[in-house]
């Protein structure tokens, strides 16, 4: 177990530093002198040269790329261009609302999208299960930003049931905190809990052709230990890749998530280093969201035979 | 992000798809047509194909449909509400809503359509070259891990926002991460048809590489990209979105929803619709191109389609 963990690691860090080459590669390989950006139009050609060396665009490519991973393996993001604050400091300064919102997506989509799966694997063909396919299809079609704005519309101006916009730290107290976090959480949700409603169904109704369910039900058991104990356990390993996979989207989703609902998280932050044109923070940022995205999948992996036992490494 | 569920067991459905010798299928063309045809029998169905004309139609013929000028500045009317002479009211600049919306559509199907051929070609480039030629596959293919683990909306805000947000260079953005998944499902594809007797037959009777890739391989890759094509294409117009959304997209004076919904956001309480329409023609569209690509999807590839 613990030696396949080590395997795995180490077959994350090629996939890792292929991030850290594409991400330097586009940064230094797009047109345009990105030191003549960074100093903007009227710069003047010393202050040019100044941000050339201080950045090493003066030396050769390989080794400006050697030299920028192994700031990376001792944690050295760089500093802002704006601020002059180490990116590390600042990613953890702005770290609260992206974790709560993530954490609160992940939740609520699990609680809500494992049983309409279930449910509609069961009710199958039925009005039940076109219903939540249909809501399904619209979850994937609404994007989050149209839902965000909707729910802020209808249920905070409207109907005055949360405020509008903004955060406030969870040591501020539980209540402030979740209040602002409901629609945030609601809305993003929408996408995720119809990928895993729907894996969550297909995987289900894939389990159910299986021989030991037609034991199950040979030997008497009623539908719904056949579907929660035999059929959804089964169906565990499949709905966890997708959870997986999709933090992709949640990640893209709490970026946007957060313009919305005006949070100052990590989303926020990209969003104003890219107005600002602060290479270094943006940098910083795409590397730290791969990562996660990255470990993420990997921690899935290891856990599949909790969730299956059959999986043994 | 639909295109997640079905991405998954996109190499499966690709060694399906060769297996299965669909070039061979091709003169069922007219089952085809007509199991299409038949789908629109059903309720949502035919409403998604309702919407999809008027989508099409709204950007085909924006100037016949009642339209002013999308980008003509009128200070005298600024954020006006709903009024016979302006029918979905005015923004900050007075320049009509629904003008605006109508010629988003355009901007959305050009930019959707643009990134899906470009990725399509992109895609099926590397695709074979990584599927036929062993020593350029590895090369190619951790290149593609690299991309595809960055998620796609902050490596198209990077690129936005090095190259500066032209029309062309938002249209590379969108593209490059779409780009992985379609090399990989090309490669696949190549893959599995490889080992094909009528392949075999075909490089001992000395067939030469790029008529043997493009007569007898490359054909293959047809049906399947055609379904992944739907899938970029809405997660295309999506992007576009969300880009001009966050204010690094397309430049601000092209009327985009995406636009449109960034720039509503300083006067929403005041005048929600601002958001709210270009928000609702987006969603529409989204919705009407998901629901058409499942139904492709399920006559191209009826293997998947049993499982989703």
């Amino acid at each position: 177990m613990l030696a396949y963990i080590a395997r795995r690691l180490l077959a994350t860090i090629p996939v890792m530093v292929m991030v850290a080459v594409v991400v330097f590669a586009i940064l230094r390989l797009t047109p345009g002198d990105p030191a003549a950006i960074i100093a903007g139009d009227d710069a003047t050609a010393e202050q040019l040269e100044k941000i050339r060396q201080s950045m090493g665009l003066d030396m050769p490519i390989h080794l400006q790329l050697l030299q920028w991973i192994s700031r990376l393996l001792q944690g050295d993001l760089g500093v802002s261009l704006l601020s002059g604050t180490p990116v590390l400091s600042m990613i953890g300064d702005r770290m609260g609302p992206s974790l709560a919102l993530a954490l609160g997506t992940i939740v609520v989509t699990v609680i809500i999208a494992i049983p309409l799966g279930v449910v509609a694997a069961w009710k199958r063909g039925k009005l039940l299960d076109r219903t939540i396919m249909t809501l399904s299809v619209l979850g994937f079609s609404v994007p989050v930003f149209v839902v965000g704005y909707l729910l802020i519309y209808y249920l905070s101006i409207q109907l005055g049931l949360f405020p509008v916009q903004g955060y406030r730290p969870l040591s501020e107290g539980f209540w402030p905190f979740a209040q602002r976090l409901v629609l945030p959480v609601l809305a993003l949700s929408g996408v995720y809990v119809a990928l895993i409603a729907r894996i969550t169904r297909s995987s289900i109704i894939e389990v159910m052709g299986e021989d030991f369910i037609r034991t199950a039900r040979a030997k008497g058991a009623t539908e719904r230990i056949v579907l929660l104990r035999h059929a959804l356990r089964n169906a565990a390993v499949p709905i966890l890749t997708v959870i997986g996979i999709g933090i992709a989207s949640l990640i893209s989703g709490v970026v946007v998530t957060e313009s919305v609902f005006n949070l100052p998280g990590l989303g926020r932050l990209v969003v104003e280093a890219v107005l600002a044109r602060d290479y270094p923070v943006i940098q910083g940022l795409i590397l730290l969201f791969s990562f996660v995205y990255i470990l993420i999948n990997l921690l899935v992996d290891v856990l599949y035979p909790v969730f299956d036992p059959r999986i043994r490494y | 992000m639909r295109a997640v569920v079905n991405q998954l067991p996109a190499e499966e459905q690709a060694q399906e798809a060769g297996n299965a010798p669909l070039a061979a299928e091709a003169p069922q063309a007219a089952r085809i047509i007509k199991q299409l045809t038949g789908a629109l029998r059903s309720g949502p169905v035919f409403v998604a194909f309702v919407i999809l004309v008027i989508v099409v139609l709204s950007a085909l013929a924006a100037p016949l449909l009642g339209t002013r000028d999308p980008v003509a500045i009128d200070p005298g009317s600024r954020l006006r509400g709903i009024s016979p002479e302006h029918w979905l009211g005015t923004d900050a600049f007075g320049r009509d809503t629904y003008s605006r919306v109508v010629y988003g559509a355009r901007v959305s199907l050009i930019v959707g359509a643009g990134a899906t051929f470009l990725s399509i070609f992109l895609g099926l480039l590397f695709g074979v070259i990584a599927g036929y030629f062993r020593v350029a596959d590895a090369i190619i293919m951790r290149v593609m891990d690299g991309v595809m683990a960055i998620p796609s909306i902050l490596l198209a805000i990077a690129l936005v926002s090095l190259t500066g947000g032209s029309i062309l260079t938002v249209l590379v953005a969108i593209t490059i991460p779409e780009v992985p998944r379609v090399v990989r499902l090309v490669r696949s594809v190549i893959l599995s048809v490889r080992t094909e007797p009528y392949v075999e037959a075909a490089i001992s009777l000395g067939t030469r590489v790029p008529t043997l890739l493009v007569r007898h391989m490359v054909p293959n890759t047809v049906a399947p990209l055609i379904v992944q094509g739907t899938y970029v294409f809405a997660a295309a117009i999506l992007t576009e979105a969300t880009l001009s959304f966050l204010g690094a997209g397309l430049p601000p004076e092209i009327p985009s929803w995406g636009n449109m919904m960034s720039e509503g956001r300083m006067y929403f309480q005041l005048l929600p619709g601002l958001i709210l329409y270009p928000g609702i023609a987006l969603a529409a569209t989204l919705l009407s191109v998901n629901i058409l690509g499942d139904v492709v999807r399920d006559v191209l590839d009826p293997k998947m389609a049993q499982k989703s």
